[in-house]
């Protein structure tokens, strides 16, 4: 018993075990990225307005992809700023 | 045999224009007409036309910062959509206008929207939770 809490604490300790992640898309099931929706293409923008890493939100690539197409066309129709600040 | 191919394979299109926001309320819909007319005259056909009205830009456009926005769907071959375009940008109430190509998840996406259903869930996970990014 007391060699398992002495080997515990010669191992570094894990200081960080965040929840894996994942494609919120292929999660739902969802198909179709709306341009429309500006509200939901927030959650994949920073304060000002762009957008974020792959490594930050777990989408998979090919729905980063339909992201970045849904923001930019977001953008065009003034839906979305390209640039501002405090967004949220 | 080319022009029996495009009318038998309509492709699914969406229209989303801002007009400017000096227009009347009969001028604002006179203009949705034109366009309809053109394409229900190029043998296209409005699958749903929504006049979502005054909403504020995201950014000002012309040095105005509020738009009248009108979104419509519709089927049409895809000679129609240059028609449409070249008509659009002649028009001096037009500020901007974008025409998307949908896809059949895209077309199933808005018909499930238009009766006010938000998002769809696949039985198998159906866990709502709303991860944020720090």
């Amino acid at each position: 018993m007391a060699k398992q809490n002495d080997i515990k604490y010669l191992s570094t300790a894990r200081v960080d075990n965040r929840p894996k992640k994942y494609c919120r898309f292929k999660k739902l099931g969802i198909k179709y990225v709306d341009y429309k929706d500006a509200e939901f293409l927030k959650k994949f923008l920073n304060e000002q307005g762009k957008m974020l890493p792959r490594r930050i939100t777990g989408n998979s690539l090919k729905f980063q992809r339909k992201v970045a197409t849904a923001v930019k066309k977001a953008r065009q129709m003034a839906l979305l700023p390209y640039v501002t600040d405090l967004m949220k | 045999m080319a022009t029996e191919t495009t009318e038998t394979k309509l492709q699914s299109y969406e229209l989303m224009v801002i007009f400017t926001p000096v227009l009347a309320e009969e001028e604002y819909k006179t203009a949705q007409q034109k366009f309809t007319d053109l394409i229900t005259k190029n043998g296209g056909a409005i699958v749903h036309s929504d006049a979502m009205g005054l909403r504020s830009l995201a950014y000002p456009i012309d040095k105005k910062t509020t738009g009248l926005y009108w979104l419509v769907e519709y089927q049409a071959a895809g000679n129609v959509n240059a028609i449409l375009e070249v008509q659009m940008g002649r028009d001096e109430s037009i500020m901007r206008q974008m025409i998307t190509r949908l896809d059949k998840y895209a077309v199933e996406f808005n018909e499930r929207r238009r009766k006010g259903i938000k998002l769809v869930h696949t039985p198998k996970n159906v866990v709502e939770t709303e991860e944020e990014e720090a």
